[in-house]
């Protein structure tokens, strides 16, 4: 995992395109270039299954003609390659239209000094590859040794890599950052009279020494499947539900997209407009936070150089501001918050980083406690939600709560509803909230939905 | 725009590579006790545009090329990519890919002979200056798309159309000796409209393309407005959607796209990886009943210009037509060169992946039921209380509970054997060994998708297509609010 002897820089390579652009004729252009390395080893039923090792190099070039601009990228780094393709975008550019709102971001919003956002231990990646396997097995086996019901396994996942993000642009801004991420995941497999039930558990950091044991990781997603085995769909009614916080993230994201700013120019959001307005319940706090220390997505500045901040998206239940890059900033007369992203071959948007409902004071267990009867919901699936009215219908699978236990698992339900008004139905929010991965909340109660079933 | 030649010389010209130079790559890739090795070679330019609020506004032109290094030994897979393909590379990866295998093996030499034959199939034969035509042309025909969607009604109020313009050129080498090349195009318009009237706002979109030349979009069939009226019907039809009931009831799907029941329902159970495994809630009913006698159900990678087909798989394996369940009995899983040979059967051309970044796995291709007897009107009025849904966004399934779930985009209430009101979004729930059992009429009106599917596993997305006669099933939960 060690850079060839030899290899340029990143923000070198970005630099160079940049002057090469502008010599090819682009009034303005900024390049982002992208080297990773990874690697994940997958272990089944106490084998090895798969070994995968990757490496990439990839660079990304904005040009603008005046208020015309394209984006390219490649993977061919040689000097005259690049020179070929920066002529090759600024002609890109120069065939379509002039766009007044398009252009390089606020420069007094760019990213200055920023203080170490501890994105980077390498401690952990020059792990032997036989040690790679023992994290992966000790998972599967503590998993598989809950039960005897636990028969079978899609495997355990133990990857690990790094990556080096250059950016610079001909407002002058050139910067760069280095990650790792470490993430071990296990998905076992139960059996109770021919009837089989899957589910998985995992957990993902910047440092190998921050990743929960295997073991623990393990024991979860054993609980997590067993409490499936005998699931049944109940009849259709309406109901209190109850999202566990991986479902309760799912809620959480689909306001992420809600307030990004091409959903909102593009008119195509059901929060458009409601900037001020109570949303939501006044239990409801959603936070945009681009500099947490160790986040799985932080980054000291965005896809355009812009400084990344912390932002309160939704305060006590008030929509208090919106997640912009610099093009949906100018077309909505507001400022960026920091919150372009782009993958290197395409145009930057607007898109969350570690986006999280703020903690409550209850505990998961008193808020199934509070419900006489409902569904605990632990898994969702399909893509029922509609982002331009909010409405809401997904497959659901969970536990029953009845007088404010949970009993029998289910499954075959649907729930549905509309987002706003879920929101403002939220009753109860709970104190587990744990950043797992880049969009996340706490255990979260809604008053009622209405569940399909038989 | 320039003829581009034949994959396997675009290759070795490109990289400085040779046959020997790959012999030498997969002879190391062997060094260990080795079942198997290949080599996956990738080209792929996607040319994207778009347009918003009337005007091509953005451009782009992405170029990615690599090799992945594939060494199975028994049922381990060592895989190892890098984008820069020299020789070097090649070895450094090659060497990764080993590590699965443990036990030092004999030298292995392997003999790429030329093999000259011909292509078993040659379903998309498009010139890259067929596909690709000039800028001017491409932004001329997305501002019609905007005025033909706007024209069809004034609450129109946005249009998003883009295209993108794919093509892929790959060449496989592998230990048994083969050397396949296939050159890929793959062409999609998307238009997705806003309208707004009172305050109230909807969006719908469509499109389609497939493995074709611009013309199939501007032809004499202008598919592209065809593409952008169908977005702003749906989107105005809308307006006047009701809740949808919920619960359980009789549903009527209509012909095409709705098709993804089927890709969800019984597709991905049939997989043979999860087969293998004993992971799928099929796996143990090949031969057993599994759909009602009306329905037999083919995955077939081998329709002309098809967006789910393929010459060859991405493993080099000739596609082909497949049949999973015929007269409602189970009768075959897709597979590819690993779970084949675990499960002693032969390969079926479904071996796919998304890029020379991620290894094959059993994979769709184009997936539809062959049409019945029925006329899809008499179907309708059979139904006195019911749903029926002619669009649909995606869908998901749970491969070992086998639950399954699709998402109606536009559906109507059925009452007394007619067509009522349109309802809002709903997803439908189902169990997929059980819910084609249900399937009590089948119309004679079997219709492929337009071909925009994208399916997902295990974080690789690869294009397909799907395809249903107007069927009716007795008894699914539908995700309504209406309780």
């Amino acid at each position: 995992m060690s850079r060839p002897a030899g290899a340029i820089d990143p923000l070198e390579v970005a630099e160079r395109v940049v002057e090469r652009a502008l010599r090819a004729g682009a009034t303005a252009c900024d390049a982002v270039v992208v080297e990773a390395e990874s690697s994940s080893t997958t272990v089944r039923l106490g084998e090895v299954e798969t070994v995968k090792l990757s490496r990439e190099r990839r660079l990304g070039l904005r040009c603008f003609a005046g208020e015309a601009s394209a984006v390219a990228s490649t993977a061919d780094f040689d000097a005259a390659a690049i020179d070929a393709f920066a002529r090759q975008v600024v002609e890109l550019a120069r065939a379509v239209a002039p766009d007044p709102f398009s252009g390089l971001p606020d420069p007094a919003l760019l990213a200055g000094d920023w203080p170490d956002l501890e994105l980077y231990d390498p401690t952990g990646l020059e792990m032997p590859p036989e040690d790679r396997v023992a994290r992966a097995k000790s998972c599967e086996a503590a998993a598989l040794a809950c039960d005897p019901r636990l028969v079978n396994s899609e495997g355990a996942d133990f990857a690990l890599g790094s990556a080096w993000v250059a950016y610079a642009s001909s407002a002058g801004f050139a910067g760069q950052y280095r990650s790792t991420s470490y993430s071990l995941s296990v998905a076992p497999v139960a059996n109770e009279g021919g009837a089989m039930q899957r589910d998985y558990w995992y957990d993902a950091a910047r440092s190998l020494s921050r990743l929960a044991d295997p073991e623990t990781i393990g024991r979860t997603a054993a609980a997590r499947t067993l409490r499936r085995l005998g699931a049944r769909p109940v009849p259709t009614q309406q109901v209190p539900i109850v999202f566990d916080p991986q479902t309760a993230a799912s809620l959480v994201g689909h306001l992420a997209g809600a307030v990004c700013g091409g959903a909102l120019y593009r008119r195509a959001s059901f929060l458009l407009g409601k900037l001020g307005d109570e949303i939501a319940s006044p239990l409801f706090t959603v936070i945009d936070d681009g500099r947490m220390p160790r986040g799985l997505a932080s980054r000291p500045f965005d896809a355009e150089g812009t400084a990344t901040r912390r932002t309160v998206v939704v305060e006590r239940g008030v929509l208090r501001s919106y997640l912009l890059d610099g093009y949906a900033a100018r077309k909505l007369a507001m400022a960026s918050t920091g919150s372009a992203a782009r993958s290197v071959g395409d145009v930057p948007s607007a898109s969350p980083t570690n986006f999280h409902l703020a903690a409550g004071e209850h505990s998961p267990e008193r808020i199934v406690a509070s419900v006489q009867r409902g569904l605990y919901v632990t898994g969702l699936s399909g893509f029922g939600v509609n982002s331009v009215t909010g409405d809401y219908s997904r497959g659901a699978s969970g536990l029953w709560i009845e007088n404010g236990e949970l009993t029998h698992p289910v499954e075959e339900v649907t729930i549905a509803g509309n987002l706003l008004e879920m929101y403002r139905d939220v009753e109860m929010v709970g104190n587990d909230l744990l950043f797992r991965s880049s969009i996340v909340a706490p255990t979260l109660k809604i008053r009622q939905m209405t569940l399909a079933g038989r | 725009m320039t003829q581009t030649p034949p994959p396997q010389t675009f290759f070795f010209d490109r990289f400085g590579l040779d046959a020997r130079a790959l012999e030498s790559t997969l002879g190391s890739a062997l060094a260990r006790r080795a079942d198997f090795a290949d080599l996956y070679f990738e080209f792929r330019t996607v040319q994207g545009m778009s347009l918003e609020e009337g005007s091509v506004k953005k451009t782009t032109h992405s170029v990615s090329q690599g090799v992945g290094v594939r060494v199975l030994a028994g049922d381990k897979t060592g895989y190892a990519y890098s984008d820069e393909v020299t020789v070097e590379r090649l070895q450094v990866a090659a060497e990764h890919a080993r590590q699965i295998a443990s036990a030092p093996g004999a030298s292995t030499s392997v003999d790429l002979r030329r093999n000259t034959a011909a292509q078993p199939h040659a379903l998309y034969p498009v010139e890259s200056a067929q596909i690709a035509r000039p800028l001017p042309e491409r932004v001329a025909l997305l501002e019609r798309v905007d005025r033909e969607a706007r024209a069809y009604d004034p609450r129109i109020t946005n249009v998003m159309a883009s295209f993108a313009i794919e093509e892929k050129i790959v060449l496989i080498a592998n230990s048994a000796g083969e050397l396949i090349a296939d050159r890929q195009p793959l062409l999609r318009l998307q238009v997705a409209c806003i309208a707004e009237d009172g305050g109230k706002r909807h969006s719908a979109s469509a499109g389609g393309g497939g493995r074709v030349a611009f013309d199939f979009l501007v032809d004499d069939e202008e598919r592209a407005l065809k593409f952008a009226r169908e977005a702003a019907r749906q989107a105005i039809v809308a307006f006047d959607a009701v809740d949808t009931p919920a619960g359980q009831m009789t549903v009527v799907l209509g012909p095409g796209w709705p098709g993804v029941l089927l890709h969800e329902a019984v597709g991905h159970g049939l997989e043979g990886d999860f087969n293998r495994k004993g992971t799928s809630a099929f796996a143990k009913l090949m031969g057993e009943r599994v759909a009602s006698e009306l329905c037999t159900v083919v995955d077939d990678g081998t329709i002309p210009s098809r967006r789910g087909s393929l010459n060859v798989d991405d493993e080099g394996v000739p596609t082909r037509r497949n049949v999973l369940i015929e007269k409602g009995r189970l009768t075959g899983y897709l597979q590819d060169r690993l779970n084949a040979r675990l499960m002693g059967v032969e390969p079926t051309g479904n071996g796919r992946r998304e890029s020379f970044m991620h290894y094959p796995m059993p994979r769709m291709t184009n997936t539809f039921m062959l049409a019945g007897e029925d006329d899809p009107e008499d179907i309708i009025r059979s139904v006195d209380r019911g749903l029926y849904a002619v669009s649909f966004g995606g869908g998901q399934v749970d491969i070992t509970n086998g639950k399954f779930v699709f998402s109606a985009s536009e559906a109507y209430l059925i009452e007394g054997g007619r067509i009522g009101a349109p309802v809002k979004d709903a997803t439908l729930i189902g169990n997929g060994p059980d819910v084609l059992t249900r399937i009590s009429r089948v119309g004679g009106d079997l219709k492929l998708d337009e071909g925009i599917g994208v399916c997902g596993k295990d974080g690789q997305s690869v294009p397909v297509g799907v395809g249903l006669p107007t069927i009716r099933i007795d008894g699914l939960t539908v995700g309504g609010t209406r309780a």
